[in-house]
């Protein structure tokens, strides 16, 4: 299959040599591949802010995206899976945005073309790159992707989370409920320990007696002092973490017998939630601009630093200190989009500013968040300045964080999807 | 400097200078009459005493939950232990979206969205405060104007198309189309009250960490390109 495609892109890159004459005379082409949080926002701020003077193509191969970011509450009952589904119907009529659902599988950028699943190539004048995260192989011995529906992991959105959430409200009377957490880096640092607050709430209600076991090869985490303040205070007993000093680093899962190896301990568990090691998404690998596991990119525009007209997005790339996080992207995307803007139609270009902040749910009213900002310098984006919620806040303000994210979800998937 | 409050809830409510600024001084006469939905819980005059709600009479200067006798909710005395004082741009504010400002008081009233009629319902309690009265551009009455922004800031000319670049951090979280669910509402702001507000954050005289961090950033230019654009955004 591998070596088809190759094969059939070496023809291709030939079929488009008289590709850039046609270029030459119509409007510039920008491709996105990857419609969430940066490749979304990249394709209607550019759209948006160049009035039809670019010929935008996003191409995403699901028709409904549901956000990672709230699916954490979904699995806590929160939010309806509706309510964290979106379409691409308004940037397709209102922003004139070519919407492609199909793959990407292949980027000649020789020939400066994108190869979709289908046989169809795109030209491109830019190119963005939005793909989000993919796992590395054997990260966690014992699970591969085709285990994922026996140990879901549940960190791209969608079925994966419906799929872990009826797993915790079948979970047995007294049940456990294993989370294997991810090393650095991974999207959404805070996102595990979310998780298993929701987890930690659903189970409250419905199987108290039900245990909560965090396999982790981590030190410490994100927002650490918060969660663990919270799980004490509402979810008191339930929640033990493994750390890196009791082998939380040396494990291994078997989704037929549902157990887990924990530095020779062997556990049975009743729903066994594996994040795994993370990587770019596989489209920046098969465009050649990964190095190891991410996408090195410039932190003034996020083009890569393998290629000045492909540029790269969000989580899959490694940009310098930002998290990656749906925020990040979406601040980087326009960023990007500015820029690409600027090189295709010579429109101003402001310099590089960028921001991030998490919100997380502990329990009902229970929200907490850290942020920070964020500037381009040579080596990297870096950080300028942060803040994070702390413990022991009163539970006027934990509410008022809470209301607040549900207003910065409205207002992120707003920019994201018009 | 007194306009402090209870800072979430202040902090929410991030058009106070606004509210207040477009309050001519009131009429009290028209108050008079305004008055009569409020009656149902609240009494003013010599004979005043607490109902439903609590007597209405020196309310200006007065810290808020601070009526001897009166039973307040948790969210007024938390209100008032944190610095809430009823001055003409917090009872505005206040009166506009009560819930806005005490969220979960027990006061059930919807509120009131024009201004003038905000101004002359104030004009008239100010009647039942005690003097300077009848010196109509004394404080309390005298629409706010104590902000310490140089004028020469607020001279500054926006660079509206640098401030749409800038806008797109802003709408991460306030919506581009002005909606407010949890997050307030920030476009077709006067110009002056948007760089006010946002020099507020930078200093630190308004508290919020995410706009402390975001206004914390950005140079004088920068606020008033914001500033411009936001005051007629594109569509």
């Amino acid at each position: 299959m591998t070596l088809d495609r190759r094969t059939f892109l070496g023809t291709a890159a030939v079929a488009t040599l008289a590709a850039p004459m046609v270029r030459a005379q119509g409007k510039p082409k920008v491709v996105v591949i990857g419609g969430g949080a940066g490749g979304a926002t990249a394709a209607r701020y550019i759209a948006k802010d160049s009035d039809g003077a670019i010929d935008v193509t996003l191409v995403e191969p699901t028709r409904k995206y549901y956000t990672c970011f709230f699916s954490n509450l979904y699995i806590g009952g929160f939010r309806d899976l509706a309510s964290i589904g979106h379409t691409y119907g308004t940037l397709a009529s209102d922003y004139g945005i070519n919407v492609v659902h199909d793959w990407a599988v292949g980027v000649d950028r020789d020939a400066m073309t994108v190869t979709l699943t289908g046989g169809d190539t795109l030209p491109y004048d830019k190119l963005i790159l939005s793909p989000g995260i993919d796992f590395v192989d054997g990260a966690v011995p014992g699970w591969d992707i085709t285990a994922q529906n026996a140990m879901p992991h549940a960190y791209k959105a969608g079925s994966q989370s419906e799929l872990l959430k009826a797993q915790v409200e079948a979970m047995p009377e007294g049940g456990l409920y294993a989370m294997v957490a991810p090393p650095n880096p991974y999207r959404c640092p805070p996102g595990p320990y979310e998780r298993i607050s929701m987890v930690a709430h659903v189970l409250k209600q419905t199987n108290p007696s039900a245990k909560i076991l965090i396999v982790d090869p981590k030190q410490s985490f994100s927002k650490q002092a918060l969660f663990e303040e919270g799980w004490q205070k509402h979810y008191g007993g339930m929640v033990e973490r493994i750390g890196p000093d009791f082998g939380g680093a040396n494990v291994s899962v078997n989704p037929d017998e549902m157990t887990v190896d924990i530095d020779g301990a062997v556990e049975k568990v009743d729903v066994c939630n594996v994040i795994p090691a993370m990587k770019a998404g596989r489209i920046a690998e098969l465009a050649g601009v990964t190095d190891g596991n991410w996408a090195p990119v410039n932190a003034s525009d996020m083009s890569t630093k393998a290629d000045p007209d492909v540029y790269v997005l969000g989580d899959a790339s490694a940009q310098g200190d930002m998290p990656k996080s749906g925020f990040s992207a979406n601040s980087q995307a326009k960023v990007c989009a500015n820029a690409v803007r600027g090189a295709l139609t010579g429109s101003r270009v402001f310099p590089a500013k960028y921001a991030n902040t998490c919100w997380s749910l502990i329990d009902e009213n229970d929200g907490v968040k850290v942020g920070a900002t964020y500037e381009a310098t040579p080596d990297k984006i870096a950080k300028v300045d942060g803040f994070i919620s702390q413990t022991g806040e009163d539970a006027d303000l934990r509410k008022a964080t809470y209301e607040e994210s549900v207003g910065w979800y409205a207002g992120i998937t707003a920019d994201m999807f018009g | 400097m007194r306009r402090t409050g209870p800072g979430i809830s202040l902090a929410a409510v991030v058009c106070f200078g606004q509210a207040a600024a477009a309050a001519e001084i009131g009429d009290a006469e028209r108050g008079e009459a305004l008055f009569e939905q409020c009656s149902g819980c609240h009494q003013v005059g010599p004979d005043a005493v607490n109902r439903i709600g609590p007597v209405l009479n020196n309310v200006f200067g007065r810290p808020a939950a601070s009526v001897e006798g009166f039973r307040y909710s948790t969210a007024f005395e938390r209100a008032g232990a944190k610095g809430l004082e009823w001055h003409i741009d917090t009872l505005s504010a206040f009166l506009e979206n009560p819930k806005a400002i005490v969220p979960r008081s027990r006061m059930s009233f919807r509120g009131i969205a024009d201004p003038q009629e905000r101004a002359d319902l104030i004009a008239y309690l100010r009647t039942f405060s005690a003097s300077p009265r009848d010196i109509p551009e004394a404080d309390p009455t005298a629409p706010p104007t104590d902000h310490d922004v140089d004028p020469e800031i607020l001279a500054i000319p926006g660079d509206a198309e640098y401030g749409a670049y800038l806008s797109s951090e802003c709408t991460t979280c306030h919506q581009a189309e002005g909606g407010d669910e949890g997050i307030p509402s920030i476009v077709y702001w006067p110009e002056e009250d948007f760089v006010v507000a946002m020099h507020a954050y930078k200093s630190k005289a308004r508290e919020h960490p995410v706009m402390n961090m975001i206004a914390g950033r950005l140079n004088d230019e920068e606020i008033a390109a914001l500033a411009a654009y936001f005051a007629a955004p594109e569509d």
